[in-house]
């Protein structure tokens, strides 16, 4: 994949990156553990588990507007996480998938995991407004 | 053996809370604190752009924000410091925060049980009638047994 997707001051200041992987052609992003991630000692922050997967939502949904040839300005409506198990020491990664791509409204479900893409560790639904 | 311990105090919490880890990098503050409540404030800062247009902070940080004062009004309420994991955490984005604007944080929680406890809060740049984004959130207690701290399974307890 070539990179159309530039992500914003806040991802790369966090240390996400796309890995250039995808899945069913969203871009997987990833974030390393380190010290500006974690929460309790060891363990990722929930906070920074949802800057992950709210990233991922938006390069998603950037990917489907792209491939429609569509450049809208993306203003979030919401996003609901839900955590489902501890973010460990090791590296996160994370994909998005569109529900429903409206004309003014995008649903979208993403899912971070760690090592096994099969045991997410949180999964989030955003809606998010294009103008 | 019960030696009391200092009551949990948001204020004193937050000079070692934020000191380092994500919301030490986040640049988190304390603001005020309640009963049942804690504010926090998230510092303006060019690197926590969310939008290339414009320089108003990303929706991210101000989750991170937002999961640390209900953390912190959790154990306000509680009167101890402890660890909890968020199960479920919603944030409705009211309006874009203000340019070059701090935001703050001001979380309740309402309800607590021994395992669990609900939280919903504001994020706000001027003032708290005119919010920036609505949560609302579930937390669970993590680390021990739930039923250890059940005084009435304590009796059983001390026979051991």
């Amino acid at each position: 994949m070539s990179e159309p997707l530039e992500l914003p001051a806040y991802a790369r200041s966090l240390g996400i990156a796309v890995t250039g992987e995808a899945e069913h052609g969203m871009p997987v992003l990833t974030v390393d553990f380190g010290a500006n991630v974690e929460g309790r000692p060891q363990h990722f922050h929930g906070g920074a588990t949802a800057g992950l997967l709210e990233n991922a939502g938006y390069a998603a949904l950037r990917t489907a507007l792209i491939a429609a040839g569509r450049d809208p300005q993306l203003k979030p409506i919401n996003i609901t996480v839900q955590y489902l198990a501890a973010g460990k020491s090791r590296p996160s990664f994370a994909v998005g998938r569109i529900t429903r791509l409206g004309r003014r409204n995008a649903n979208i479900a993403v899912e971070a995991w760690q090592e096994d893409r099969d045991r997410p560790i949180a999964a989030a639904v955003m809606n998010i407004l294009m103008v | 053996m019960n030696t009391p311990t200092p009551r949990f105090d948001a204020r004193e919490a937050s000079k070692w809370f934020f000191r380092h880890g994500h919301t030490g990098w986040l640049g988190l503050r304390f603001a005020d604190q309640g009963d049942n409540w804690v504010e926090l404030e998230l510092p303006w800062r060019e690197d926590l752009l969310g939008d290339r247009s414009r320089p108003v902070l990303a929706s991210g940080p101000i989750i991170s924000l937002m999961d640390m004062a209900s953390g912190m009004a959790i154990w306000q309420t509680r009167g101890s410091f402890q660890p909890v994991a968020t199960l479920d955490l919603r944030v409705d984005y009211q309006r874009p925060a203000r340019e070059r604007a701090s935001v703050r944080g001001r979380v309740e929680c309402y309800r607590i049980t021994r395992s669990a406890a609900f939280v919903r809060g504001i994020a706000y740049d001027d003032t708290l009638d005119d919010p920036v984004a609505h949560v609302a959130g579930c937390f669970m207690t993590i680390g021990t047994d739930p039923r250890e701290a059940n005084p009435a399974l304590r009796g059983a307890a001390a026979h051991e």
